[in-house]
């Protein structure tokens, strides 16, 4: 079942991937380059993953998908990431 | 992993649930947790609950709702028992969270259950002797679906307002009709964006959209609304 939830949701998930405090990093959209936290982004998560979009024009930023054999993060639609200095 | 201590019924489809976690750092009011559960064969479900606790204890207290078609929920509201355990990580989140330095004006506004994070910052400001502005603005369908409502009343006085507003059925003699939360309640109910209060919204998806999109037509800044969604309609 699909959920609509937001970037706070990302915490957990996202730090079986990476270090800190994900959700506190600004994403840069690349199709309309708002940067904002991905605290704020918009979420669709399932069990199989999840596709992030920008809360300013919903395009995705990023999906991560996992299956038994592997996690793919497709990251086609995000410029890059800003983390603050103590994250 | 956490052992649970205690259960209490909140609402006909909710209830609050007290874990005792050795070793648990602590938390800010607002963030998360991750409650994972596992089935004998291997089947995992991992969903996120809010803290409703924000003290330096090692008991960390959640209050969930039963969604209809939830695979988690049911058993964390029918099922779960004093004695259990219970596997979950966090504390998680650092955005959506009040801390006891912040000075601002503080709107809060919950539906239902989104009520959770809120109490923790309720909590935690009371806790702490903080004297920055509190307003609360909760919406239930009815009076009988509250969490916490015994602890609001005790809390509501000089340094936190509430206004309810009950979207089914309101208690006999209220003011005012039954109805969603909306622009005109917003406006007359809630901190004014001219005061620059930090606002966190918190329930259905549906709901906090709708707030969400009335408060910057009211002229809050969107990024000084914070949100969380927790799915459903």
């Amino acid at each position: 079942m699909l959920t609509h939830v937001d970037g706070n949701a990302l915490a957990g998930p996202l730090s079986e991937i990476f270090r800190g405090d994900m959700t506190m990093a600004a994403g840069e959209c690349r199709h309309c380059h708002d940067t904002t936290v991905l605290a704020r982004a918009k979420v669709e998560m399932d069990d199989a993953g999840f596709a992030v979009r920008c809360c300013e024009c919903a395009h995705v930023l990023f999906t991560v998908v996992r299956t038994a054999e592997r996690t793919w993060i497709d990251l086609q639609g995000i410029v890059g990431l800003e983390f603050p200095p103590d994250a | 992993m956490g052992t649970v201590t205690a259960v209490h019924t909140e609402t006909p489809t909710g209830r609050s649930i007290t874990i005792s976690v050795p070793g648990w750092p602590g938390n800010v009011a607002g963030q998360h947790v991750d409650v994972r559960l596992s089935a004998p064969d291997g089947y995992q479900a991992v969903r996120s609950y809010s803290i409703a606790s924000a003290d330096s204890s090692e008991t960390v207290q959640l209050a969930v709702d039963r969604l209809p078609d939830g695979e988690v929920s049911p058993y964390l509201v029918d099922e779960l028992r004093p004695g259990d355990e219970l596997e979950f990580r966090g504390p998680l989140g650092g955005w959506f969270v009040w801390r006891p330095t912040q000075t601002e004006p503080v709107q809060l506004i919950g539906g239902g259950s989104g009520i959770v994070p809120l109490v923790a910052m309720i909590r935690s400001h009371a806790a702490s002797g903080s004297t920055a502005r509190f307003k609360l603005l909760y919406s239930v369908r009815t009076a009988a679906d509250a969490f916490f409502v015994d602890e609001l009343a005790a809390l509501e006085g000089e340094n936190l307002e509430i206004t309810w507003v009950y979207t089914r059925v309101a208690p006999e003699g209220w003011p005012t009709p039954a109805g969603r939360v909306n622009t005109e309640i917003l406006r007359a109910a809630t901190i004014p964006a001219t005061d620059a209060p930090a606002v966190f919204v918190c329930g259905p998806t549906g709901f906090v959209e709708s707030v969400a999109n009335s408060l910057v037509e009211l002229g809050h800044e969107p990024g000084r609304v914070k949100t969380e969604r927790f799915g459903g309609a």
